[in-house]
């Protein structure tokens, strides 16, 4: 029996004729790793994780880039394949590496890593769409590893920001136990020390009651001893209990972090700078709202495709050198080019401030300078970055 | 022909001088505002139908065409009581389009379906579908109506459409995010505008080969905010005026040596513009702050911004 029996592959062919095209034909295949993670239960059902989450952006990127290739002989193609919980990653991984030095792939830092390590991949593109762990472009860095999801201290960084221009500066944190509870708060607490804010008190979620039954009676017992405060910080990055928190608390104030006044990758409020045309491409092609995780690899994808219309090439070392080079730019619907930053292959982009109704801001805000780029201002800096594989 | 004078004589002493209208479409309000550009002010308002952006007259100005994008329709309104008489088949979500010099013949850039959509206004039936790139947006046409351009926002190119065979000829890379297209110097130079990538391509029309490429700088704002969207030449098409988004800036450009001379400050995400009948006066769409910012030519200097509906969009002049 084979190890990785459960894997699934899936072929997607995109190959479009050429009637037009004035370059050499090339062609690109890029993969799609899906490793998958055992999620905690949580107290809510309302918002089921859709399979195809990450998954469905890559596909409307690769739609955007075999439009373009048409006209100039490049086709793409897209394989995917899915890891369950458990199964042999590296051997799903080697499979997809002997066919595509390509691959977006959707894991946990420590997979990711492992999978980048890998001797396969030591000339491979390899795109986090699924992981913010600030370590990974930080001291875990990898030169064949780029990053499409902000991480989690942009994203931080940005709320930050909005603390500092509301004049929020006395603030709570309620925090999840989960591990990315746990990252996150450390990447608020970081946050709030880079723009000179100060953490207030702090609380640990610890209950195990169904909140759907009696929030409105345990939440306000619950924040009471917070006292009076700007802003409750809430780290629930599953989605456990933070939406019990928002209109329950002692005094009136606003929530945010994971829940309430969130910083976001993407989301589906999003509308100014063209973005309509992005999510009804996306909401037509795949009955649902377009997610943060489907932006980054829809975001990685078109990266690569950008690459190989100005290049015209599909060399590996010529579309990295190009992606991290200053000619490289996304158009990505947030109103300003997207980048990479070439010490640590992060997507250098702008941070989404919003609720479920309606985009409040978008970081950097104004008035945070930065002496090169203001996209800077959020997450790891290049002085700050500990990053040197990339230099 | 004597009589004829003296109709006309008459006719203009009893109507008051009326140099002409600017036509604005209200993205958000699903409103056309129309300016009197003598008095600066807006005297009258339309209903139209949803998402209005593109706007154009037909020649003899009787007719307007407008996109109603979330409508999915171009429609025709006589300009004289703002009735919508009819809708023309569009493809989907239009956003942008260019009147042939036929009069006869729309050609739409269908934003959703990377189609670019050629309607016949008097048989109002679609005559030819072509494919272009993801999100087209700008559309020109050549003086003697031969070359279409659509550009397409994804895809970063301008398409080039014969409009004999309506199949494609060429397509021409170009910056991030082009918005919008003219032909200018009696169509030997194609100019294409790259919101994102910042600059202005100009292209030979004879061998589709680029001619040179022209980027904007404004002290105090970043690169990245300053993006050019419409652009319109002045009639001895020695200069463009470059409406730079949201850096809310216009820039005047030098059309013989491509430099910019001035930048001159506007309303919030300038987005397109007009000029009045004497090109005394142009008229810029000011998106986000929802107003019409009036540029004195000569002068090089804004006058006077006048409130429109919500995100102004399009603008057309009429006599």
């Amino acid at each position: 029996m084979r190890k990785f029996a459960e894997i699934f592959m899936v072929c997607v062919a995109v190959q479009m004729s050429c009637s037009l095209g004035v370059a050499a034909d090339v062609a690109l295949s890029i993969g799609y790793l899906e490793i998958k993670q055992s999620r905690p239960p949580t107290l809510s059902n309302l918002d089921p994780i859709p399979e195809d989450l990450g998954l469905a952006g890559a596909q409307t990127g690769l739609g955007d880039n075999a439009t373009t290739g048409r006209f100039l002989g490049h086709s793409f193609d897209l394989q995917s394949g899915i890891v369950d919980v458990g199964a042999d990653h590296v051997a799903a991984t080697a499979d997809m590496l002997s066919r595509t030095p390509f691959l977006l792939i959707d894991a946990p830092a420590d997979v990711l890593l492992a999978i980048a390590d890998l001797p396969q991949a030591k000339d491979a593109v390899l795109f986090n769409i699924s992981a913010g762990d600030t370590a990974l472009r930080d001291t875990d860095c990898r030169a064949n590893l780029l990053h499409a999801l902000p991480s989690d201290a942009m994203l931080t960084d940005a709320l930050a920001q909005v603390f500092v221009q509301k004049r929020w500066t006395d603030l709570v944190m309620v925090s999840g136990t989960y591990p990315q509870d746990v990252a996150y708060a450390d990447a608020m607490r970081r946050s709030l020390t880079k723009f000179g804010l100060k953490l207030g008190q702090e609380k640990t979620w610890a209950f195990d009651a169904d909140m759907r039954r009696n929030a409105a009676q345990e939440v306000p017992l619950f924040t009471q001893p917070l006292g009076d405060y700007d802003a409750l910080i809430v780290a629930d990055e599953l989605g456990d209990f933070g939406r019990y928190l928002l209109y329950n608390t002692w005094v009136a104030r606003p929530v945010t972090g994971s829940e309430g006044l969130s910083a976001l990758t993407w989301s589906p409020v999003i509308e100014q700078w063209g973005a309509t045309q992005l999510q009804n491409r996306f909401a037509q092609e795949h009955d649902r709202a377009m997610q943060s995780q489907d932006y980054a690899a829809w975001a990685a994808m078109r990266t690569l495709g950008e690459a190989v219309t100005r290049t015209g090439s599909n060399d590996p070392a010529i579309l990295r050198d190009y992606i991290l080079s200053d000619d490289f730019e996304l158009a990505g619907f947030k109103g300003r080019p997207l980048t990479w930053r070439d010490w640590n292959g992060q997507l250098r982009q702008p941070i989404a401030i919003a609720h479920t109704r309606a985009l409040v801001a978008q970081a950097p805000l104004e008035g945070f300078l930065h002496r090169v780029n203001e996209l800077d201002t959020l997450g790891l800096d290049r002085p700050e970055s500990r990053c040197e594989v990339f230099e | 022909m004597k009589l004829c004078h003296m109709i006309l004589a008459s006719l203009s002493l009893a109507v008051p001088a009326h140099a002409g209208e600017i036509w604005v479409t209200n993205e958000k309000d699903d409103t056309l505002s129309v300016i009197d550009t003598d008095t600066l002010e807006v005297i009258q308002t339309y209903a139209t139908g949803e998402r209005p952006r593109g706007i154009t007259f037909s020649a003899d100005f009787s007719r307007v065409y407008i996109c109603a994008s979330d409508s999915d329709a171009v429609q025709v309104m006589d300009p004289e009581t703002g009735e919508i008489l009819h809708d023309l088949p569009s493809g989907e979500d239009p956003e942008q389009f260019v009147l042939h010099p036929d009069d006869k013949h729309l050609y739409i850039a269908n934003e959703d379906d990377a189609v670019t959509t050629v309607v016949d206004v008097d048989s109002r039936k679609v005559v030819a579908q072509i494919d272009v790139g993801v999100e087209p947006e700008g559309m020109a046409v050549s003086p003697d109506g031969k070359v279409v351009i659509t550009t397409s926002e994804t895809t970063n190119m301008a398409h080039w459409i014969d409009t004999g065979t309506h199949t494609l000829f060429a397509n021409t890379l170009v910056d991030s995010r082009p918005r919008h297209a003219e032909f200018t110097k009696g169509g030997a130079e194609l100019w294409v505008s790259s919101e994102i990538g910042g600059s202005i391509t100009v292209f030979d029309s004879a061998t589709q080969g680029e001619l040179g490429k022209m980027t904007f700088e404004i002290k105090g704002v970043h690169p990245d905010r300053v993006q050019p969207v419409g652009f319109e030449f002045t009639p001895d098409e020695k200069y463009a005026f470059v409406a730079l988004g949201p850096a809310n800036h216009v820039a005047v450009v030098n059309a013989q040596t491509y430099e910019v001379e001035e930048y001159i400050l506007v309303g919030r995400r300038v987005w397109h513009m007009a000029f009045d009948g004497d090109h005394a006066r142009l008229f810029t769409t000011n998106g986000v702050s929802g107003d019409v910012t009036v540029i004195d030519v000569a002068a090089r200097k804004a006058v006077k911004s006048i409130k429109v509906g919500r995100f102004p969009w399009g603008a057309a002049f009429r006599p």
